[in-house]
């Protein structure tokens, strides 16, 4: 069995917190962390003092764009079912699990409605056989409150997480911005923030009520993470997420119409931001994830409101991350439980952490390095990043998977 | 009638007056930008009253008015502006264009300035759709409506209106009334009669008004009888059947009963109030007949005529680089 010992390393672990120290790995699996024994064969990396951390699990792309992956130090996806054809069939999502090989995990979240329509449920067990890790109502919420109940109920029998979209499609749906200043200035169809707590109010009332496990992929306003806050204390088993966009712009980001920072959700006003650091830093949010959407100019170079939302993120989710540490939001290894470790729990996965066992799906990182966000010159399928030309810091150097480098 | 003292072209001075390549929309334009293209307008005015109307300045030049979204009156007015002017006027009209066949816009734009045009108007359903084009062409763009975000020169040719009938803008109530939400007419004249120091006041019922109007200096009512009070303009905005069909109002005759111009709602303005409408009209539903063709208060056909002046004066100031001609930036 081949052996890699990563020597002076400072180790970033979400459960073991920050040393500095070696790491061992066998096989694909992380044989030994700290003060290490390592074999006479073992092939030795210096890091050199550099940061040694779980690879990032992203929770809920809507591509597998490998690339990207790579460049961001990206071994897992969690893959959403809105894929054409849609993630509802035992074939699909054997496919899609392995689309991904050799150097990316694609662990598909499967439909939870047949063709995503919100209606009949799809066959959830056998998706689950085929290899999906969680079901997912896709970009949309489920309107009929019932069929949203059958589904929390079915999950729940099988130990599944259910994946939600958080906005009331009364509000939300054929509206393309946040109700207020900016998109009264711009003309635009807007949905009140509310549209956010009121779809989570209801679908949290189910999830007390069936037990069912429950995640939000994207929570952006105050009032959601009040209720989300709330009942996470009454016991629901409720998590939820947010993308760097939603930390760190507001709705001000769509002026002039760009399109880039079309996203579903929208960007919220300022003190929604303001309450999404706040919950960030409380531990409200269990998820950063990039909700990875690479859309070329046939989707986005067209009147904001006729574009389709959604941001190239993988390879800009661990340098904006960052971010929140260097603002002291979050400690450095409490990062890479939201990056990391939370969202493999999530998904049912035995990973996201330095621990001896586990997959050695691995990243050496530079937290300083200093680069330029580039749409032109993105690894993704397409560059639209509403961060466009910002100045960032944080590079990874090498990503492994499974004990190998990718 | 009452005119302002101005003289035209009086505040030319050099290259600095009108620094703006397009004309996408009243944001982004500074008051004295404004009092500009009202000045130049004003020549327009008293040169379309006279019998040979024609000038040639822009002899040579391409129009294109590219509607991607129904129009009359605003596709005349430009082609009119544009004829008097000199221009050579071509209309594309989405129906027979090939949008329907699934051209993209940025494809359409890039084809229409392939064929050299000098000037290009554009209306579009779609809010942000001019500026998009814009972006792509090397000749100037006027915005001739673009969704619901902004219609420049409906707001510069009710300025206009206001100014020649009132004397000045500035100081004076203007009363906006109607589907606010929806209005590109609304947002232009909100941003214009704001920039030039006007107190503006907006009336719709809840349903039809935008979030934020204070946030953009201008009071909402759901009253129109009390936002009524002391007003020196009332302007009333159209109401479309497909508002009645999304839920917004309940009925044609309730949005009547409750935000309908007629005479005796008018009498709670003050007594020279001026009647504005950017047409075309509903009779009897956001105005009564008698209100919409009153000799003295009503400016409706006026500010048709101000459009085709204020028109030409945008064709003409937005040229003036390519003409090299002084007046722009």
């Amino acid at each position: 069995m081949s052996s890699i010992l990563f020597r002076n390393a400072k180790l970033v672990c979400p459960e073991g917190g920050i040393s500095d120290g070696d790491l061992l790995v066998q096989g694909d699996t992380i044989a030994a962390v700290g003060t290490v024994d390592a074999p006479a064969d073992a092939e030795v990396v210096d890091v050199a003092g550099k940061m040694l951390a779980p690879a990032l699990i992203d929770l809920g792309v809507f591509a597998v764009d490998k690339g990207a992956c790579r460049f961001g130090g990206i071994a897992r996806v969690g893959l959403m079912p809105d894929q054409s054809p849609v993630l509802d069939d035992p074939g699909i999502v054997r496919r899609a699990a392995v689309s991904g090989k050799p150097q990316l995990w694609v662990h598909p979240l499967a439909a939870a409605t047949r063709g995503l329509k919100g209606e009949d449920l799809a066959e959830i067990a056998i998706n689950a056989s085929a290899g999906a890790r969680a079901i997912a109502t896709g970009r949309r919420w489920i309107a009929n409150t019932g069929t949203m109940r059958k589904a929390l109920l079915y999950a729940r029998d099988l130990n599944l997480t259910v994946v939600a979209h958080a906005e009331d499609g009364g509000l939300a749906d054929g509206t393309v911005a946040t109700a207020g200043e900016t998109a009264a200035r711009l003309g635009l169809p807007s949905a009140p923030s509310i549209a956010e707590p009121l779809a989570i109010a209801r679908d949290l009332m189910l999830a007390e009520e069936t037990g069912a496990k429950l995640h939000f992929r994207q929570v952006t306003t105050a009032a959601g993470f009040d209720l989300i806050r709330a009942a996470k204390r009454r016991g629901v088993q409720v998590t939820c997420g947010i993308t760097p966009a939603h930390l760190l712009l507001s709705d001000i980001a769509i002026s002039d119409f760009r399109t880039f920072a079309r996203l579903s959700p929208p960007l919220r006003d300022e003190s929604d931001r303001q309450a999404s650091l706040a919950a960030v830093a409380d531990g409200t949010i269990d998820v950063i994830a990039s909700g990875h959407d690479p859309r070329g100019p046939e989707a986005k170079r067209l009147p904001f409101a006729d574009a389709e939302p959604g941001m190239a993120g993988a390879e800009t989710l661990l340098a904006l991350s960052l971010t929140l540490v260097r603002d002291e939001k979050l400690s450095l290894d409490r990062l890479f439980a939201l990056l990391a470790a939370n969202p493999a729990k999530i998904l049912g996965l035995e990973s996201g952490a330095l621990k001896p066992g586990l997959p050695a799906d691995l990243i050496v990182l530079d937290p300083e390095t200093p680069w330029v966000i580039d749409a032109r010159k993105m690894n993704a399928r397409a560059g639209n990043t509403p961060f466009d030309r910002l100045p960032t810091q944080g590079r990874v150097l090498q990503l492994y998977k499974g004990g190998a480098l990718v | 009638m009452h005119t302002s003292d101005h003289r035209p072209g009086a505040q030319i001075q050099g290259s600095a007056v009108f620094p703006h390549r397009h004309l996408t929309g009243i944001s982004g334009l500074q008051p004295h930008e404004i009092m500009f293209l009202l000045d130049e307008a004003e020549q327009w005015v008293e040169a379309n009253r006279s019998r040979a109307k024609s000038d040639k300045r822009l002899e040579g030049l391409t129009q294109i008015n590219a509607f991607f979204e129904n129009s009359t009156r605003t596709l005349l007015s430009f082609e009119i502006a544009g004829k008097r002017l000199g221009a050579d006027v071509v209309n594309m009209h989405a129906a027979q264009s090939s949008v329907k066949k699934g051209e993209t816009l940025i494809d359409t734009a890039v084809t229409l300035n392939a064929m050299r045009a000098d000037v290009i108007v554009i209306r579009h359903a779609s809010s942000g759709a001019v500026r998009l084009i814009a972006d792509k062409v090397d000749c100037p763009v006027l915005n001739a409506g673009d969704g619901w975000h902004e219609h420049p020169t409906q707001a510069l040719l009710d300025a206009l209106t206001i100014r020649r009938r009132r004397g000045s803008v500035a100081g004076q109530r203007v009363v906006i009334c109607g589907d606010i939400l929806h209005s590109r007419v609304a947002r232009s004249n909100i941003l214009a009669l704001t920039a030039l120091a006007a107190e503006v006041r907006v009336v719709a019922p809840s349903t039809l008004m935008p979030p934020a109007m204070d946030r953009m200096f201008v009071t909402p009512f759901t009253d129109f009888d009390a936002a009524l009070e002391g007003a020196d303009v009332v302007m009333m905005l159209r109401v479309q059947n497909e508002r009645m069909a999304g839920g917004y109002i309940p009925s044609t005759r309730e949005f009547h009963m409750r935000y309908g111009l007629t005479p005796e709602r008018l009498a709670r303005a003050k007594p020279d109030a001026l009647v504005m409408h950017p047409g075309p009209m509903n009779r009897g539903v956001e105005i009564d007949s008698i209100v919409a063709d009153h000799p003295e208060r009503s400016a409706i056909t006026e500010q048709v005529e101000m459009g085709v002046a204020v028109r030409m004066a945008c064709l003409d100031v937005l040229t003036r680089r390519s003409r090299g001609v002084e007046g722009w930036a």
